[in-house]
């Protein structure tokens, strides 16, 4: 049937289109390891020699140490307060009705929307103001604010999801609401806990806008101290460091995908 | 505590905290836009209107015109880009390409925008990958200057905002009932009438949803135009930036990103409103 040659036909197009955009999407990474491999300190392709020296000088820079020690620091602290936080809330949001249930959502959830820039520099101001310029505790706060949104849906779509029934039978049974909490509730939850912490862990290692304005050298995270040295300096050690960053996020994302089934997270099964 | 609402108190308050800290961090943007900038200072003066009217000067004009086109620009790429990417991900039958293209799509998101940007420099640099591979192939006997360009800067941020777009807009197509689509095809639609007569409306909310999140994060790239863009293309963040940590000038910098969120905020209400006409439209 011609019919079938012409929708044939279409597939492979589409299938065609789709590799492109895969294609734009990857373009950037392959390139950058290829760069990262290359003998010589000035961009040239196709390298002319291959070597490893540009890893063993990012490992060696001070500046990239540091930021990684600081950038954990950060991280550990704001993502597991912004877990917690923010699964209390997600709690409280599914299971009770209260006064400003929506302000104080809406406001929790706006950071999504609110330039990175203004968060940074508003809470530089705040820092300055109450005396904490350029301390871990201001970079903290920033962080915490930025990735709470996250951590809330991803508890959110998990607690939505969950078998109320489950809880009322201990409830029955004559369980504390403490006991349900810990025994039935937690562990039922575990997998959007894990997943958004994980994200939150992801977005706040990563973030660089509002880490710009509120962090001293003391105080600079990894994303910073990239920023610093792609402005000062060409030679390709950045280039391996990406590489590092690109394969750790990959394989912290098959990770996710294997355990925690992404699509779920990100709400894109689809129905039939 | 409510017998009936156990655990109340305890869970809803460090998020009502934060919900404070937060809304302190946006008092104080507030506050210092309205208040004049002492020179040598980091305190500021006494409460003036000057600042917006100095956003009224053609300098700082121009850098909202650029900004609001890049960030139009780069939305409406990425939707084009993005949306048949979202449907062959929803739409993949084996669950190994669907795990692939979900991570190819998911990874570039955590991977923060200064390691995206320098990727994106070697690739489009004078000495950058595409214009040695079109020098070797003969085709340019210059390289094309790709970089301190619009073109270039709006790639990069497609790159950016690719992932958010695909997710948001395949969140949408996964909820379409596939039987409508059925149904037109088997009354005689051709694939290309059921994309655009039954999928696309009914993709309409990730759509909008999609081109407003690209929006807001284009607006807030920094490392993207300040790097790719070499000062010769500015966005508000830049200049923000520079008003901040060059001159020291908190209280204008302040006055641009209050200037920036209120134009966010009504560009994106009216994208809004025109979805919602453009839905009350469909249904004939």
């Amino acid at each position: 049937m011609p019919r079938s040659t012409y929708q044939r036909l279409l597939g492979l197009v589409g299938k065609l289109v789709v590799l492109l955009i895969l294609g734009f999407l990857v373009l950037p990474a392959a390139v950058v390891t290829i760069a990262a491999f290359n003998d010589k300190a000035i961009l040239s392709f196709p390298p002319q020699a291959w070597s490893m020296r540009w890893f063993a000088k990012a490992f060696a820079y001070q500046d990239f140490r540091e930021g990684f020690h600081n950038g954990l620091i950060v991280t550990a602290w704001s993502s597991t307060i912004a877990l917690v936080v923010g699964a209390m809330f997600a709690f409280v949001l599914d299971r009770y009705r209260f006064r400003f249930k929506r302000l104080i959502e809406a406001v929790l959830l706006s950071p999504l929307v609110i330039p990175h820039f203004t968060v940074g520099l508003g809470f530089l101001i705040l820092a300055a103001q109450i005396g904490w310029s350029r301390s871990y505790t201001v970079v903290i706060a920033c962080h915490i604010v930025l990735v709470l949104p996250f951590v809330l849906r991803s508890v959110y779509v998990s607690l939505r999801n969950l078998d109320q029934s489950y809880e009322r039978a201990a409830a029955s049974l004559g369980a504390s609401p403490l006991r349900v909490m810990v025994t039935i509730t937690l562990p039922l939850l575990l997998p959007g806990l894990v997943s958004g912490w994980l994200f939150a862990a992801m977005l706040s290692f990563n973030e660089f806008t509002a880490s710009l304005f509120v962090t001293a050298q003391r105080t600079q995270t990894l994303p910073v101290a990239m920023y610093n040295y792609v402005r000062e300096f060409a030679d390709p050690s950045m280039a391996a460091l990406s590489v590092i960053y690109i394969v750790g996020t990959a394989a912290l994302i098959v990770f996710a995908n294997a355990y925690l089934g992404l699509s779920k997270v990100l709400n894109i099964e689809h129905g039939r | 505590m409510s017998p009936r609402q156990p655990f109340f108190r305890t869970f809803a308050t460090p998020a009502v905290l934060c919900a404070f800290g937060f809304l302190a961090a946006m008092a104080a943007v507030l506050q210092f836009s309205f208040r004049a900038y002492v020179p040598g200072s980091l305190d500021p003066g006494g409460f003036t209107l000057a600042n917006f009217t100095d956003l009224l000067k053609p300098l700082y004009a121009r850098v909202f015109l650029d900004t609001v086109w890049i960030c139009f620009l780069t939305a409406i790429t990425t939707l084009v880009v993005g949306y048949p990417l979202a449907y062959a991900l929803v739409r993949a039958q084996s669950a190994i390409v669907k795990s692939i293209l979900l991570v190819i799509v998911v990874t570039p998101l955590f991977l923060g925008e200064v390691v995206r940007t320098y990727s994106w420099i070697i690739v489009l640099g004078n000495n950058g990958f595409i214009n040695a591979v079109l020098l070797n192939l003969g085709i340019i006997r210059q390289p094309v200057q790709f970089m301190f360009t619009t073109f270039g800067v709006v790639v990069a941020l497609v790159h950016v905002t690719m992932p958010v777009m695909v997710i948001m807009l395949a969140a949408a197509l996964s909820h379409v009932d596939r039987d409508y689509q059925r149904a037109a095809a088997s009354l005689g639609a051709g694939p290309i009438r059921v994309f655009l007569t039954v999928t696309l409306p009914l993709s309409m909310p990730g759509v909008v949803a999609g081109v407003t999140t690209a929006f807001a994060w284009t607006f807030s790239a920094f490392a993207t135009p300040q790097l790719i863009g070499g000062g010769r293309v500015n966005m508000i963040s830049n200049l923000v930036y520079q008003l901040g940590f060059a001159s020291f000038n908190f209280p204008f910098a302040a006055s641009l990103c209050v200037a920036g969120l209120a134009l966010t905020i009504v560009v994106l209400s009216a994208l809004r409103l025109a979805s919602r006409r453009l839905e009350a439209i469909e249904p004939h």
